[in-house]
């Protein structure tokens, strides 16, 4: 059994969601300018010139990339030797953020009651998510989550008979509908099977991954690759204002499914595509 | 290629701004966004006054992350104007003469902008920290209680924007996406180029 005391959580969190804001994945990086150096639209580059140009002032300046700084998500991964002491594990998240958002001069962006709409001026409550593992590490996944391309995303229950065809349908008309609107050049993350609440959720981890791997399964990576293709011959661009650099990458997570359904979420997120791990 | 304009912007400055023409923005603009412009609006249903003289100004879509010491402005980009579509042509009415956010507009507020001889910019979202090197003062006119959401006045030189729907309604929302369908395919010919450009 290994304990593991909440204040390094919260320490970890805290440090996550400040460095997650200030400094773009490099892996997002390498794909921005890989499709400025084919795109073909002039604005096109001019866009996608001053996002790289953001990331290197936000760098340097200590501040977020953007004013979005998000709602916080939190995957964590838990060895199931592990046993947490010091305190609520659930409490010391929501410092860790509490104290980011504070001291990273991040914006508070969460409202207490969605009718009601007071701001909570904290960034928390943030959404937890655990999962129970083998072994005795706790892995930490974070991702503040721009609303953007959030309000972009979508959900069908779609019919086993709808086939890939269907899902396909979907995802397009999802991000057509998008349009300018979640700050293209966006990622696209597609959740297919499980429950309802499940496909979603494999469309939010599905962001989690990096967007030079495709997915290990040879057939779903083909799908990303089609899905990739499909969405960038929409000529989006940009910004919504032209060009062949819609989407950076296409990830799909799968799973078990029921034998009357095929649900499909698409969980959008920008060019920002903040996320972060570290492994405790 | 940058044309430099200032504020308030007068009837023939928005004349000589087509859809497409890049601008480098400097003068005062105020910021609101979803609370702000619902308060306004709100005012405005009770035949109150608006808490700024809106002729001739330009409104810009964002809230702020608060300023690091030592800076004036914290990440400042644009948020999505669709929200914003609802409270548009009441104010464009009352005088407001340029919008600056991002996304694609409604065809209300676009007939409002042409009614109204008024111009709508986009800023490039995503790129906070880069616009926040613009700003070179910040004040909160209005709505303190709401934070980020307040009303506030700020003072921009060469904010770097696009036009993207002139007075005239040409709008490159509209035009531009079209001249790229399936032009992403026809540049990466072959499987190859299309997995170089998916995996390292």
């Amino acid at each position: 059994m290994r304990e593991v005391n909440v204040d390094i959580i919260c320490e970890t969190i805290k440090e996550l969601f400040i460095n997650a804001n200030y400094y773009l994945c490099q892996d997002i990086r390498d794909k921005l300018e890989k499709y400025r150096n084919i795109e073909v639209s002039q604005i096109a580059r001019e866009i996608l010139d001053k996002i790289i140009e953001n990331a290197d002032i936000a760098a340097r300046n200590q501040v977020a990339i953007c004013q979005d700084t998000g709602m916080s998500v939190v995957f964590l991964e838990v060895g199931q030797e592990v046993c947490f002491v010091g305190g609520d594990i659930g409490e010391a998240i929501n410092s860790g953020i509490r104290k980011a958002y504070r001291e990273g001069y991040l914006r508070k962006s969460v409202v207490g009651d969605p009718i009601s709409r007071y701001n909570t001026g904290d960034n928390t409550p943030a959404v937890i998510y655990y999962d129970i593992v083998p072994g005795e590490k706790v892995k930490i996944q974070i991702m503040p989550k721009g609303f953007g391309s959030e309000n972009m995303s979508g959900i069908k229950m779609l019919k086993p008979s709808d086939g890939v065809e269907g899902i396909i349908e979907f995802v397009l008309e999802t991000v057509a509908k998008a349009g300018s609107n979640p700050c293209p050049p966006v990622i696209v993350g597609v959740g297919i099977g499980g429950t309802f609440e499940k496909a979603a959720l494999m469309a939010k981890k599905a962001l989690l991954r990096s967007v030079d791997k495709g997915n290990e399964d040879v057939y779903y990576r083909e799908l990303e690759a089609e899905l990739l293709q499909r969405i960038n011959n929409l000529g989006i661009g940009p910004q919504g204002m032209g060009g062949i650099t819609t989407a950076l990458a296409v990830n799909i997570e799968a799973y078990a499914t029921h034998i009357a359904g095929l649900p499909v979420a698409v969980n959008i997120t920008c060019h920002a595509s903040r996320h972060m791990e570290k492994i405790i | 290629m940058y044309k430099k304009i200032t504020t308030p912007l007068r009837d023939e400055d928005i004349n000589a701004l087509n859809a497409g023409d890049r601008v480098l923005l400097s003068g005062v603009i105020y910021t609101a966004r979803d609370a702000a412009h619902k308060r306004m609006h709100e005012a405005l249903q009770k035949g109150q006054a608006l808490p700024i003289d809106i002729r001739q100004q330009v409104m810009y879509y964002a809230g702020p992350c608060p300023a690091r010491p030592g800076m004036v402005a914290g990440p400042f980009g644009p948020t999505t104007s669709g929200r914003m579509d609802k409270f548009a042509p009441e104010l464009i009415a009352m005088g407001l003469k340029g919008m600056i956010g991002k996304g694609d507009r409604t065809n209300q507020v676009v007939e409002a902008m042409k009614e109204g001889n008024a111009v709508y910019f986009a800023a490039i979202g995503g790129i906070g920290a880069y616009i926040a090197a613009t700003i070179k003062s910040q004040e909160v006119i209005a709505y303190e209680e709401l934070g980020a959401e307040a009303l506030i006045k700020l003072e921009v030189s060469d904010l770097p924007l696009i036009v993207a729907i002139d007075s005239r309604g040409n709008n490159l929302y509209l035009t531009e996406p079209l001249k790229y369908k399936d032009k992403f395919t026809e540049i990466i010919s072959d499987k190859k180029e299309l997995t170089g450009i998916i995996n390292e």
